[in-house]
């Protein structure tokens, strides 16, 4: 995704909910979205996580104060 | 909450074990009903081919056949559309190709058609008669040749996808993907000391003893009825449904006992087929795999070619790793090269880091999960390059660990940073336990050890408790039980009730009967279903105040629970005895819980080998194994045993023996148990296990996943320990005989000595 | 259809008979005709030991008898280990020492211990293995199995000692 934030790893974003971070980052870096999204839900091979936990409502996961968020890919397992 | 527990870390009698040791348990393929009608499906012998033509005539001709069905008989479906396959997802077209080919056979094995029939043996005749005409093209079976421009390619539509975009490029590669963390190159220049080695891994299959089996039935009011054997029974439902292009609602998919699984039975093979003969037929209709079809056209695990590249200060500090990952899907992209690239680095803090994996396709079966999927692959590479990098630089493995080990808040690779992990405390057990501290001595032999690590997952459980009037509590669940985990799962209900683990019932029922639960794979069930199952409990004990202060006139705040005894002012009466007054305080009392926990911890594992290595036939014989695994806490300790050593000896056999054989075009040569070689009761010592117990702070119980993580370094272990025991490095598994004979013949040779 | 062949044979004690094809193995008709599906089908073709029965005494792998070769003999299956209501020690160490997981290849493995043990009274643990190496477990690396063999070895001594 680096190459949609002139290359940069991490980002200092504003937002409420994981859904508002994502469009703050698409307001700055137009196809963030989109890359991350099918529609109004996160792609199923994609995963957030915050402060390092996979955080399961994706989207409308609310996002505390000063917190790390990642979006990751989907794990799996046998 | 105290840990202090009363039935947690006890080792009951299971559950499911009187059905289970008597032969009462009723498997997929014991299912028999009126009327039953056997398939067959009629697989592709090409590895590679076109299909120009299916003609099914005589097939359906012949006496006793009830109906033949080949791709043409799905209905249209948009074939873009993403089905979840319980942990991943993946096209509609790929999921259906995979049940039945398309216009093209894409390995040895790909299912072309099915017949129904009133006997197998009658099926598997008709199947021979029915006549498919191929264009044979030719077949690409290695990640590294199906990468180069020119390969045969699989899928003429297939874009790589490189670094999460979508390009034009038309090739075998479904994606590139990187993970980066610091400056790669600055921290190589840092480095005294570099290793760097190539290595290679062949296609293993989970080998579960039970073949993959489906009966359904399409009823005449529309509703299908599917019994089979799955690590997932919604994954089932939803993955037929969308095959079908049927809701959801209308398929019950009856989870039977599952004969072993590893990951092989999430995605569903046989299930759309025997549905739809069954709606040809009006028939119940049973498939039963036969087991050359299992290892032909169920999902191994990847093979994969690799590039490990490790740089360390002379003080033992690791400072820049590389790894370079091609991983082969088999027919459909889906690799477990992301999985791989997440975990290849895990156990280390290590500031500078690139990973580049590829998914690429290749001329073999569409690979699924196998316990821990991608990991034991990646571990393998850097497990030997840290153990040569030891080497050199005079340290003891464990202590050149040790100093580079994930702590909590190590950043991983792939970005976030750990939680509470227990890598450091698992280094510790092994070099504390009695086989490290323990001398080895004689010729031919070897000492190895490697570490591993695998994400636990959450996604959706659901569970009900139903209180009896004898103070028994019934507890309905989702999660195939595999290897005890109605056990595990009763246990934590028992441990919040203050009841015994046997005065919980455990039962696994169908997709009508209970809420959305997701697979039992990802080391997830004990520590999901088992949190559903905790706070099903919670639920129950808030009715049960409220029983207890009806009965005594309080508020429901004022009454107190504690081990199992309901009290206020003065009052006290035990779960059993309230039990039995709830018809006359408010009617049944039924727990329920449908959770998607947060929290799902990760695993560490060690494993220490010492092996002996016979110089005249190249034999490998495992002298002595412990595996260490951070287990968070162990609810059913003699369970978590089972795990961490049956997964050491799938290890072993990975390692020693198991190998897809594959001729050059396209045949696997060895598709039966005779010659997949997997370990028997004679191949392997008693493993020792030390389990340690670094409580997940994300389980209300501390649970960490324990199914998946000790596959993870057994494999790295032992070739470590070959190394050790011939001064050869060995970089290509199988080390089977021929392999262990041809790197002594070479020693000195191409091989550098370790 | 093909024409089918009347078998008299005794399985678990029990005189039964039943019709089979020629080419219908013992596993099949055991599972299918006679509703014994405890015997497990994991390769049929030997390699496995999950379709483990007896045949006049001896081990047999079933998937590899035919039907029809049952004709006068005596079968022990998997069903016929239990006596009446009460586990047979063998049954009960498998549970006590956790000695399966999945349980699709139990039965074969105590239907094969249970022949071990009535020949073998105390086994080595290698003897144990050996003996035991036609039956494959892919859950448990043995271990456990190993030592509910064991176990049971030394439960069934005791009993024979206290009931001489």
């Amino acid at each position: 995704m680096r190459n949609l934030t002139d290359g940069r790893a991490e980002l200092e974003v504003e937002g409420a909910t994981i859904r508002q971070l994502v469009a703050n980052i698409d307001a700055q870096y137009p196809g963030f979205a989109a890359r991350l999204l099918d529609q109004d839900r996160l792609r199923l091979n994609v995963s957030v996580a915050i402060d390092g936990e996979v955080a399961p409502l994706g989207l409308l996961e609310t996002v505390p104060p000063a917190a790390e968020v990642h979006f990751i890919a989907a794990i799996r397992g046998g | 909450m105290s840990t202090q527990y009363s039935v947690i870390g006890t080792r009951p009698i299971r559950h499911d074990g009187a059905d289970k040791v008597t032969g009462r348990a009723l498997y997929g393929a014991d299912v028999q009903m009126a009327g039953l009608l056997h398939g067959f499906i009629l697989r592709s012998p090409h590895a590679h081919a076109r299909i120009l033509s299916i003609d099914t005539s005589k097939a359906a001709a012949f006496p006793g056949v009830k109906a033949v069905i080949t791709t043409h008989d799905f209905p249209a479906v948009d074939g873009n559309k993403m089905v979840d396959l319980g942990e991943g997802d993946t096209p509609l077209s790929y999921a259906r190709g995979n049940v039945l080919a398309g216009d093209k056979v894409l390995y040895r094995g790909h299912a072309v058609a099915a017949v129904a029939a009133v006997n197998a043996h009658v099926a598997e005749e008709a199947a021979g008669l029915i006549e498919v005409v191929y264009e044979v093209l030719p077949c690409v079976l290695h990640a590294v040749d199906a990468m180069r421009s020119g390969a045969p390619l699989l899928h003429e539509d297939l874009r790589t996808t490189e670094l999460g975009e979508a390009t034009t490029t038309i090739s075998n590669i479904a994606q590139h993907i990187r993970q980066s963390k610091g400056d790669i190159e600055a921290g190589f220049a840092l480095a005294d000391v570099i290793v760097e080695r190539e290595f290679h891994t062949s296609t293993v299959h989970q080998g579960y003893i039970e073949p993959h089996n489906a009966t359904a039935l399409w009823n005449n009011d529309g509703r299908i009825s599917i019994w089979c054997s799955t690590q997932g029974s919604f994954v089932v439902r939803d993955c037929t449904a969308a095959i079908l292009d049927i809701p959801v609602s209308q398929i019950k998919v009856t989870p039977m006992e599952i004969g072993g699984g590893f990951g092989g039975k999430i995605p569903v093979y046989l299930e759309p087929v025997a549905a739809l003969l069954s709606k040809k037929t009006g028939r119940p209709v049973k498939i039963v795999m036969p087991r050359q079809a299992v290892f032909e056209a169920t999902g191994p695990t990847p093979g994969s070619y690799m590039k490990v590249k490790v740089g360390a200060k002379k003080d033992g500090s690791i400072v820049a790793a590389q790894a370079y990952l091609a991983f082969e899907a088999g027919a459909y992209p889906g690799a477990m090269v992301v999985p791989a690239s997440m975990t290849v680095f895990a156990a280390y803090d290590i500031a500078n880091a690139l990973v580049d994996g590829y998914d690429v396709v290749v001329n073999k079966p569409s690979t699924a999960a196998y316990r821990a999927p991608g990991a034991p692959n990646a571990a393998f590479a850097m497990e030997s390059v840290v153990d040569e990098l030891a080497l050199k630089l005079g340290i003891d493995p464990l202590d050149l660990r040790l100093r580079n080990a994930a702590k909590e808040g190590t950043r991983r690779v792939d970005g976030p940073r750990f939680p509470r992990i227990g890598c450091v405390e698992v280094l510790e057990a092994m070099k504390n336990s009695p086989h490290y501290q323990s001398p080895l001595g004689g010729p031919n032999r070897g000492r190895g050890v490697a570490i591993g690590f695998w994400f636990n997952i959450g996604l959706p459980s659901s569970c009900t408790l139903n209180v009896c009037a004898d103070g028994n509590v019934n507890l309905i669940e989702g999660s195939t039980d595999i290897g005890g985990s109605r056990a595990s799962i009763a246990m934590q209900a028992a441990e919040v009730l203050g009841l015994a683990a046997e005065e919980i019932h455990p039962t696994v029922v169908d997709t009508d009967s209970i809420g959305y639960t997701g697979v039992t794979g990802g080391s997830r069930t004990t520590f999901a279903t088992g949190w559903a199952a905790y706070e099903a409990a919670q639920d129950v004990v808030r009715q049960m105040k409220e029983r207890a202060a009806k009965l005594w006139d309080v508020k429901p705040e004022a009454v107190e629970a504690s081990g199992g005894v309901y009290k206020s002012n003065g009052n006290s009466i035990g779960f059993k005895e309230l039990a039995g007054r709830i018809a006359e305080t408010g009617g049944p009392v039924v727990g329920r819980a449908a959770v998607n926990p947060r929290g799902a911890g990760g695993s560490f594992a060690g494993s220490i080998v010492d092996v002996e290595i016979d110089p005249e036939t190249g034999k490998t014989t495992i002298l002595r194994f412990t595996c260490v695994q951070d287990v968070g806490r162990a609810i059913h300790p003699a369970y978590v045993e089972g795990q961490m050593q049956g997964g050491s000896v799938q290890g072993i056999g990975w390692a020693l023996n198991e190998e897809y054989f594959m001729s050059p075009d396209g045949r696997m040569m060895n598709s039966s148990f005779l010659d997949y070689r997997m370990p028997t009761a004679l191949d392997v010592p008693m493993i020792e296990t030390i389990i340690v117990e670094v409580p997940n702070p994300g389980h209300p119980f501390g649970v960490r996943g324990v199914g998946e993580a000790n596959i993870v370094p057994p494999q790295a272990a032992i070739a470590n320990a070959m190394s050790h025991a011939t001064g050869t490095r060995f970089t290509r598994l199988p080390m089977s005989p021929p392999a262990v004979m041809e790197a002594i013949w070479c020693q000195g040779s191409s091989s550098q000595p370790s | 259809m093909r024409s089918k062949t009347h078998i008299q044979t005794t399985i678990n004690g029990e005189e039964r008979d039943f019709l089979c094809e020629p080419r219908q193995s013992l596993l099949e008709v055991l599972r299918d005709t006679l509703n014994l599906t405890g015997t497990k089908e994991g390769c049929n073709d030997g390699n496995c030991g999950s379709c483990t029965v007896t045949l006049d005494g001896r081990l047999v792998t079933s998937c590899l008898v035919l039907a029809v070769e049952a004709e006068g003999r005596e079968i022990g299956t998997i069903e016929g280990v239990a006596q009446g209501n009460h586990l047979h020690p063998i049954q009960k160490a498998f549970l006590e020492n956790a000695a399966l997981q999945c349980g699709v290849c139990t039965p074969g493995f105590i239907v094969a211990t249970k022949v071990l043990l009535e020949k073998e009274p105390d086994p080595s643990e290698e003897r144990i293995r050996f003996f035991l190496a036609n039956n494959l477990c892919r859950c448990t690396g043995y271990d456990k199995i190993v030592q509910a063999v064991q176990a049971a070895a030394l439960n069934l001594r005791g009993t024979k000692e206290t009931q001489a």
